[in-house]
């Protein structure tokens, strides 16, 4: 392949027809180029969706109530009920299974501005929670301190608050560690800010408009009894979600005297069978890429093999003459191949600079638009380029060989007949 | 050095065959000047290119330096004609995007011989056939006369045993036909085998032996000593009936 002459050939015989080959090589060029771009764009949604649910604990499932839709015992349908601390209490004490459970209770964000602080107020979203919470639905103290044990076991009035919330309550300059937010009625301490490392969120509404305090405290601060709206749970290592889901429903409808056949009634969802679904969304995605972009580049790999037969028509001559001086085939069928090869691959390696190029312009711009972007590290790994490239090498080949077999099947002396 | 034995060729057009060959028994020495004859159509092209390796035959044997030719491959083919034969062509055939040292070091390209050696080697034909000044140029940028002097460089650099030329004066006037017909004639003299086809009778006058071919079949063979005979009855061709 060395071979100075061969490349020389090559090259003048490129050079002839400028146009032509640029035409043809761009064919390849703009198949390469959208499988690179279409994937790595895949890829960025991917990861976009997957930061914003990596810190969050795969194996977790989530329970709320809604009302019954089967009488029952004595029930007519259409009750409304509640989870209570005897319902957490016995799971705890007679699920081996669960590994953190965390209760839950809502404030009221509907009825408008439930936070105040002088002349300031705002309307945020209010969790009473356990620390465990925090094992499920990471997040991260950017100043103070997460909430702990002791802050549930002595009922503290403290609260850990989102940065939206800093924002509306507090000046630019104010520390806010330290200082007090009356919360509906109540004053809470602030012990730190705390920012969200997932985007799942469960409740509704921003993030970063969340006030979370102790649930023990807004328990009894807010009357709640000893009502729990809503809980979170993780399996232990070796169990299946999905089984801990349906062992959990049994033993809180039986509870609550909800028929066995109510599915209705508590609502729950975990997350395990969510990412099963995501993971086959991108897959999908992955796939329908390599489809079209497969596609295209076979579209620019026959373009390539058409115009290496309009070449070698051109060249019957040329090849004729060649061959009476002592070519044999199989010099004629590396050179042509060589041709179609180089010309591939050329385009090809262009169009993998230039699309890896503008993921990577188009990396720049999103790192700078923030994480609140769906849509993160466009990138094509070093695999799939290598296998992009191997593509159009085979391919390329092949594209030199139907014209080349065409060219050697004509003989010499037609070859120098044809003028 | 060339014989052969009953040949016969003919070409599928479609559906009906062509015969083109019928039979041709020849002998050719070496180090004789030849030129086949006929007119159009006689199949004096087709014999040129059995004999060149170009085509093959359908009947018959020919045999090369005592081998037989006959069901070779390509590639067997290929080197044959490298190592034994030389073409010339009517319309030159050179290589239009190589300069006339590129085009007279092609064969030994062919050979493997290494780009330097094949170089100087091509400088040395070029020289010979006074293109020395014309190395560089392109085929485009040559006259005819030029461009048939660097096609026979091409044919002679592989240090063929016969030199094959197809019309090569054809496409050239008159001087410049005869300064050709000089050059081949200065080859034969160097014991290379010249065979020349032609339907130009004052350049057949200069070879040593005519084949005239005729629907196939060789109508008549004249050799040196009749030639004399030969532009007699030529120049009565040429007076108007």
């Amino acid at each position: 392949m060395l071979d100075l002459d061969l490349w020389k050939e090559i090259l003048s015989a490129l050079k002839q027809n400028r146009m032509r080959s640029f035409m043809t090589a761009f064919g390849v060029f703009w198949g390469i180029f959208m499988l690179i771009i279409m994937s790595g764009a895949g890829r960025a949604l991917e990861n976009g969706v997957m930061e914003g649910v990596k810190a969050f604990a795969t194996n977790s499932a989530f329970f709320w109530t809604e009302r019954t839709s089967i009488p029952y015992e004595g029930f007519q349908r259409g009750r409304r009920w509640n989870y209570d601390n005897q319902d957490i209490e016995y799971i705890r004490q007679n699920v081996r299974e669960v590994e953190y459970l965390s209760p839950r209770l809502f404030g009221w964000q509907q009825n408008g501005d439930n936070t105040v602080r002088g002349e300031r107020t705002g309307a945020f979203n209010i969790y009473g929670d356990y620390p465990d919470y925090f094992k499920i639905d990471g997040w991260t103290p950017v100043k103070g301190r997460l909430m702990n044990e002791i802050d549930v076991l002595q009922k503290r009035k403290v609260c850990v608050i989102g940065e939206r919330v800093v924002e509306v309550m507090f000046d630019k300059e104010e520390d806010p560690i330290g200082q007090y937010l009356k919360i509906s009625g109540v004053y809470f301490q602030v012990v730190g800010v705390i920012h969200p490392e997932t985007r799942i969120n469960i409740g509704g509404g921003k993030k970063e408009e969340t006030i979370i305090i102790p649930f023990t405290t807004m328990q009894t601060a807010y009357n709640y009894g000893n009502v729990i709206h809503f809980f979170s749970v993780t399996a232990k290592k070796g169990y299946s979600v999905s089984g801990l889901q349906e062992k959990l429903q049994r033993i809180l409808k039986e509870r609550h005297k909800i028929s066995p056949d109510d599915v209705q009634a508590i609502g729950s969802f975990n997350i395990e069978a969510e990412f099963v679904k995501f993971s086959a969304l991108f897959t999908g995605i992955q796939v329908l890429t390599w489809i079209v972009g497969i596609g295209t580049l076979l579209a620019g790999v026959i373009g390539v093999s058409n115009i290496m037969l309009v070449i070698i028509k051109e060249r019957t001559q040329e090849i004729g003459i060649q061959r009476a001086i002592g070519a044999t085939p199989a010099k004629i069928i590396t050179h042509i191949v060589a041709e179609s090869v180089f010309l591939t691959v050329m385009a090809g390696y262009v169009g993998l600079s230039l699309g890896v190029g503008i993921l990577e312009i188009l990396n720049k711009i999103l790192e700078a638009a923030g994480d609140e972007v769906f849509f993160r590290n466009p990138e094509v790994n070093l695999t799939m380029a290598l296998a992009a490239l191997g593509v159009l090498v085979i391919s390329g080949m092949f594209a030199g060989l139907i014209p080349a077999k065409r060219a050697i099947s004509i003989k010499p002396i037609d070859a120098l007949r044809d003028e | 050095m060339i014989k052969l034995n009953n040949i016969h060729k003919s070409y599928e057009m479609g559906s009906s065959k062509l015969h083109v060959l019928k039979g041709i028994d020849l002998e050719i020495e070496q180090g004789e000047f030849v030129s086949i004859m006929g007119s159009s159509g006689s199949g004096k092209s087709t014999l040129l290119n059995i004999l060149g390796m170009l085509d093959n035959y359908d009947e018959g044997s020919y045999h090369l330096a005592g081998k037989l030719i006959a069901n070779m491959s390509e590639k067997k083919a290929a080197r044959l004609r490298n190592e034994m034969v030389g073409f010339v062509f009517q319309s030159f055939n050179l290589i239009s995007f190589k300069n006339a040292m590129e085009n007279v070091a092609l064969p030994l390209y062919y050979q493997g011989v290494s780009r330097k050696k094949r170089n100087v080697m091509a400088m040395e034909y070029l020289d010979k056939l006074g293109l020395k000044p014309w190395a560089e140029h392109m085929p485009n940028e040559m006259s005819g006369g030029q461009k048939q002097r660097v096609a026979i460089a091409r044919a002679l650099i592989s240090k063929p045993k016969i030199i094959l030329a197809d019309e090569p004066t054809g496409a050239l006037d008159t001087t410049t036909s005869y300064e050709v017909m000089e050059i081949l004639k200065e080859i034969n003299e160097i014991g290379i085998t010249v065979i020349i086809v032609t339907h130009e009778h004052d350049i057949a006058a200069m070879t040593q032996k005519i084949v005239r071919l005729k629907d196939g079949r060789i109508h008549e063979v004249i050799r040196n000593g009749e030639l004399s005979e030969f532009r007699y009855k030529y120049s009565k061709e040429l007076q108007p009936a």
